[in-house]
């Protein structure tokens, strides 16, 4: 079955569309693992990003004074500069002044690596907007529920955690929805240092094999894929924790 | 004395950098400008009843908006020819330029969505209205329709161009010399890895002095024009 494939694009390849990842072992290697990356980093970005999301939204609902300042701040630190810029930042400027091990030869291994700062500055950058929806989110949601809550003994942050952020995730998911998808295009930045995900695995091939027009095709569709997926994911998520009755457009 | 050393050279620096920020602000002028143009068109296809037109104005609208913005740009500069020839004169076309083209698909795109939306935020009975009092439907959208939107999409508009140009600086990647470029190039020749900071965190704020206050003036305009 394997090599009835590999023949195909071999054959395929002879033709003039040479696509060296579906008969070349080592470049399917390469492709694979770059997949893997970009998809790791997709799913640990989201959950960091959401997180921070709904605690900046937390804060700013239930806080005041100085901590809303630290948040709000954040949030437009963080949305008004370029995310390669912040990247950069991470990567090269905080990254000079983090502790340096060495590894068991001798060489000098940095505490996190740029797999890690890739993460973290794709959680914050992706958590910024999540604060603006969550907040807005909560902002959806009627009073009245609040009060409802707070009438039946509830303490303002019981009512907030138990009535008034389970219907305000509600509210949020068509704006995280176009927030996930952004990250999701947004991973591609990681290139920029040299994390071995979808673009940069591609662009060694391309640049071994000569097959740029290919490979740019074919990961022009795996990342529309990855962005139907997201949707599709969230979609999901919407139907199944939607309740009767409520929503937009309805009471 | 040494922090006012380190302020004294990055000052130094700055007027380099500057320039360099100053191809940021053409590199986004230019592609808005062009992305606006083709967005029309392409918000105006998508809302054609001819299948022909509506059609194909769909599918790219969704093609170049779900593309990661920095593979459109990897197209745009490996797959676009260094020169053109028109008419017997070839002109060149600098990296810096094509890089600007890749960034026009997505901002059309983009564009092209917040026309839909806004025409389509028009309530449905003016259109019904329109046609009552014996209005062509292209009349209806030209006269009626479009000039309420003028002011509806003005907000998003803004927000698009300041997502544009905190964009400008993936073109460092494909080796245009804008503002991060020329960063690099200033930290490689200072060699102090003190500057690293200093350095990243001017750039840092020369975009927010910029784009903070167009997503203010967004977020004003926005809530003026919902009150009405």
């Amino acid at each position: 079955m394997i090599a009835d494939i590999q023949t195909f694009f071999r054959h395929l390849a002879d033709s003039g569309i040479n696509l060296t990842i579906f008969y070349d072992a080592f470049d399917f290697d390469r492709f694979v693992k770059g997949l893997g990356n970009t998809l790791l980093l997709i799913v640990l970005s989201a959950f960091f990003s959401i997180i921070i999301g709904s605690a900046g939204a937390a804060v700013l609902t239930l806080g005041k004074g100085p901590a809303t300042v630290v948040v709000r701040a954040y949030v437009a630190l963080f949305r008004n500069t370029p995310l390669l810029v912040q990247m950069y930042f991470f990567y090269f400027a905080i990254g000079s002044i983090m502790p340096v091990s060495q590894n068991e030869i001798g060489l000098p291994v940095p505490l996190l690596g740029s797999f890690s700062w890739a993460v973290i500055s794709l959680s914050l950058y992706s958590g910024a907007f999540n604060v603006e929806t969550f907040r807005s989110g909560v902002g959806a949601v009627h009073n009245s529920y609040e009060e409802a809550a707070l009438a039946l003994g509830y303490s303002r942050a019981q009512a907030f955690i138990s009535v008034t952020v389970p219907l305000a995730l509600r509210f949020s998911f068509a704006s995280l929805s176009n927030n996930l998808v952004d990250l999701t295009k947004a991973t591609t930045v990681a290139y920029a240092v040299g994390v071995a995900e979808l673009l940069y695995v591609s662009n060694q091939i391309w640049s071994d094999s000569l097959n740029t027009i290919e490979m740019m095709n074919v990961m022009l569709l795996i990342y529309l894929g990855l962005t139907g997926a997201v949707v599709f994911i969230i979609n999901r998520v919407e139907a199944a924790t939607h309740l009767p009755g409520f929503g937009l457009g309805v009471g | 004395m040494g922090d006012l050393n380190l302020f004294g050279r990055l000052l130094e620096w700055m007027p380099f950098l500057l320039k360099g920020f100053g191809l940021n602000i053409l590199m986004s002028v230019l592609a808005i400008t062009i992305g606006t143009t083709v967005g029309t068109f392409l918000g105006l296809g998508q809302l054609s009843s001819l299948r022909i037109v509506g059609w194909p104005s769909r599918l790219a609208t969704q093609l170049f908006r779900n593309a990661p913005w920095l593979v459109l740009l990897f197209y745009c500069i490996f797959l676009m020819p260094y020169q053109v020839s028109i008419g017997g004169s070839v002109i060149v076309l600098p990296s810096w330029l094509r890089a600007t083209i890749g960034f026009s698909f997505p901002v059309a795109a983009n564009f092209s969505e917040i026309v839909r939306g806004a025409v389509n935020s028009v309530p449905r009975g003016q259109w019904e209205a329109a046609e009552a009092l014996g209005y062509r439907r292209s009349a209806t959208l030209f006269r009626i329709i479009l000039p309420q939107c003028i002011t509806r999409m003005i907000p998003p508009w803004m927000n698009l161009y300041a997502l544009l140009l905190t964009a400008t600086p993936l073109s460092v990647i494909v080796g245009v010399e804008e503002a991060l470029g020329r960063t690099q190039a200033a930290v490689q020749a200072m060699s102090d890895s003190r500057m690293l900071i200093p350095i990243y965190l001017s750039l840092l704020a020369m975009f927010f002095i910029y784009t903070w206050p167009i997503n203010r003036l967004s977020l004003m305009l926005e809530r003026r024009f919902r009150t009405k």
